[in-house]
């Protein structure tokens, strides 16, 4: 395989550690909201901490995106299906965003400082706003939704592309 | 002969799985507390309550054992609130069994703790699953109250708590207890269990009003006259106590440390006061303070969570615009 057909090894380790980290944090979420357990607080702290991490994963990423040249799409596609494509790969740059941005701010309004790793802390609102919070808290549940319906998409077309067309896209990220 | 040896090992095991409750969700427990008319807006616990403000005068004593800046000597404000068990926002004051002390500080933005506390010791269980099996007995009536507590033991502290218990005629006359323990850390990273109680300096003979807010109205005067004052009393666990469990007591006797008062010197209504915007989630914590794996400690969390997401949204859509909480 040619460099041009197969994305940059440090993209394809961000690829893959982050799908690892996105999932793992989505699958936390939807659990630890409904647990009365006592690892429950445990699962929230590094919810939280992670979610931090992932914030500055996902810009490392899209830097690293903007230096880096991407294998081309397959000829064969149609304008819409490249289309689709390219839209469906920034909407998910743009979730990855938008998930940890609410998480901040919803805490940030209710007064919550985030505990890093116990390395450091992240700032929370002297004041709390409880509108504000109740926004962030029903946005970071509707996009956590919207992510989940978005990588399910994102794995069907992968699965699409490899097994159905056969043609290089899965092998590209692997 | 093979079989019986079977019946023998699996019994306790059956025993066992027949003694644990199910396991119910945060959203079960918060659907029970609101029970069958949620009032939209407000907490699906304690949901009348009065802010009070104040500050914390410390007198340095608990600052070799917390690394938490308030401990040292010095005064550090909070907002609060006064309040009482139950799910409705007009219910009359002096019905309720439990009355509470909320207390939130804000040392810095990075630095928030707050506090919920109750006037009984103890809790009458030790988990939240078993709690929950409370809460429907209290739901449906005496004569199911009678039959949980036959059958839960572990709740004898808590009703000898509750048998000599008698109802003060204020807020301020009241003690406020942690119930769940916690540790403290001190800067050399030794961590000591605690538990701590806000102790009164005042005593108020119960009241024979039946004035629905007979005690806010009390509070409100009370505040206004002269600041009330509270002691901040820690007790210290010692190697044999058990942190974990807040059914239990720790034996008299303990090391006790008091770390400075907690004075109220302001009050206004919850709807107009900051108090109600606040999640008085105990597991907001600082630097110097962490929390113990009491299940019942541990289960606050995800249930105040809850109610606050459905409270601050429904408050979001409006509902309590024109409210006055009278
Ligand atoms: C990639 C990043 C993240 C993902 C994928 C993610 C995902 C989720 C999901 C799926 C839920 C459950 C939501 C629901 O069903 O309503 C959740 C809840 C939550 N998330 Fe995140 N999250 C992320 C980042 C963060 C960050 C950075 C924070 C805070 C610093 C945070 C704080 C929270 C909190 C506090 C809750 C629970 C709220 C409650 O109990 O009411 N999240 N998250
Ligand atoms: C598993 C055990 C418990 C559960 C599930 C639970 C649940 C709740 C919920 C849902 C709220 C309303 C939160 C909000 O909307 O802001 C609340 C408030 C409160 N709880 Fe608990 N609770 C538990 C144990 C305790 C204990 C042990 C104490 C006392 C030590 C306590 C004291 C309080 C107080 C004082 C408030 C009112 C705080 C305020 O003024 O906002 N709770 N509880």
């Amino acid at each position: 395989m040619t460099n041009s057909d197969r994305f940059s090894l440090s993209m394809r380790l961000l690829h893959w550690g982050m799908a690892a980290l996105v999932i793992s944090m989505l699958a936390a979420g939807l659990l630890m909201i409904k647990s009365l357990e006592p690892w429950q607080l445990t699962i929230m702290t590094i919810h939280k901490a992670s979610g931090v991490l992932a914030f500055v994963l996902v810009a490392v990423r899209l830097i690293n995106r903007l230096r880096h040249q991407l294998p081309a799409l397959p000829n064969e596609l149609s304008h819409w299906q490249t289309t689709v494509a390219k839209a469906s790969h920034w909407l998910l740059y743009g979730l990855l965003f938008a998930m940890p941005v609410s998480g901040y701010l919803m805490q940030y309004f209710a007064g919550r400082p985030i505990e890093v790793f116990g390395w450091f802390r992240l700032p929370a609102a002297l004041q709390v706003d409880i509108q504000n919070y109740a926004l962030f808290r029903e946005l970071h549940g509707w996009l956590a939704f919207a992510l989940i319906g978005l990588i399910a998409l994102h794995i069907g077309a992968a699965l699409h592309h490899h097994f159905i067309r056969k043609d290089n896209v899965l092998k590209s990220m692997l | 002969m093979k079989a019986l040896y079977l019946v023998l090992l699996l019994a306790p095991a059956f025993g066992f799985s027949a003694d644990a409750p199910p396991k119910v969700s945060a959203q079960q427990f918060v659907d029970l507390q609101q029970g069958n008319s949620a009032f939209p807006g407000f907490r699906r616990a304690h949901a009348k309550g009065i802010c009070v403000s104040g500050e914390f005068r410390a007198n340095g004593q608990l600052a070799n054992y917390s690394r938490a800046s308030l401990f040292k000597p010095g005064s550090t404000p909070f907002i609060g609130r006064l309040s009482i068990a139950g799910n409705n926002p007009t219910a009359p004051d002096l019905k309720a069994p439990v009355r509470s002390l909320a207390l939130s500080f804000t040392s810095s933005r990075t630095e928030q703790w707050r506090l919920a506390m109750n006037t009984p010791p103890v809790m009458a269980v030790a988990d939240p699953h078993t709690f929950y099996q409370q809460i429907q007995a209290i739901q449906a009536g005496p004569a199911a109250v009678k039959q949980f507590f036959a059958t839960h033991p572990q709740s004898s502290e808590f009703l000898a708590w509750a048998a000599q218990y008698q109802p003060s005629g204020s807020f301020a006359a009241e003690t406020y207890h942690s119930i769940n323990a916690f540790y403290l850390v001190n800067a050399n990273g030794q961590q000591q269990a605690v538990r701590w109680a806000m102790q009164p300096t005042v005593a108020v003979a119960a009241t024979d009003l039946t004035d629905a807010d007979a005690l806010q109205q009390e509070i409100t005067t009370r505040i206004a006259a002269d600041q009330v004052v509270f002691d901040w009393v820690f007790t210290l666990a010692d190697a044999t106590d058990d942190e974990n469990n807040s059914s239990k007591a720790w034996p008299a006797g303990r090391q006790q440390i008091n770390a400075g008062q907690i004075v109220l010197n302001g009050s206004s209504a919850q709807l107009a006061g900051d108090c109600h915007a606040i999640n008085f989630d105990p597991l907001v914590l600082p630097t110097g303070i962490k929390a113990t794996a009491d299940p019942i400690l541990r289960a606050r969390s995800a249930a105040y969570a809850e109610s606050y997401r459905r409270r601050a949204k429904e408050q979001l859509q409006g509902a309590l615009e024109g409210s006055n909480n009278d």
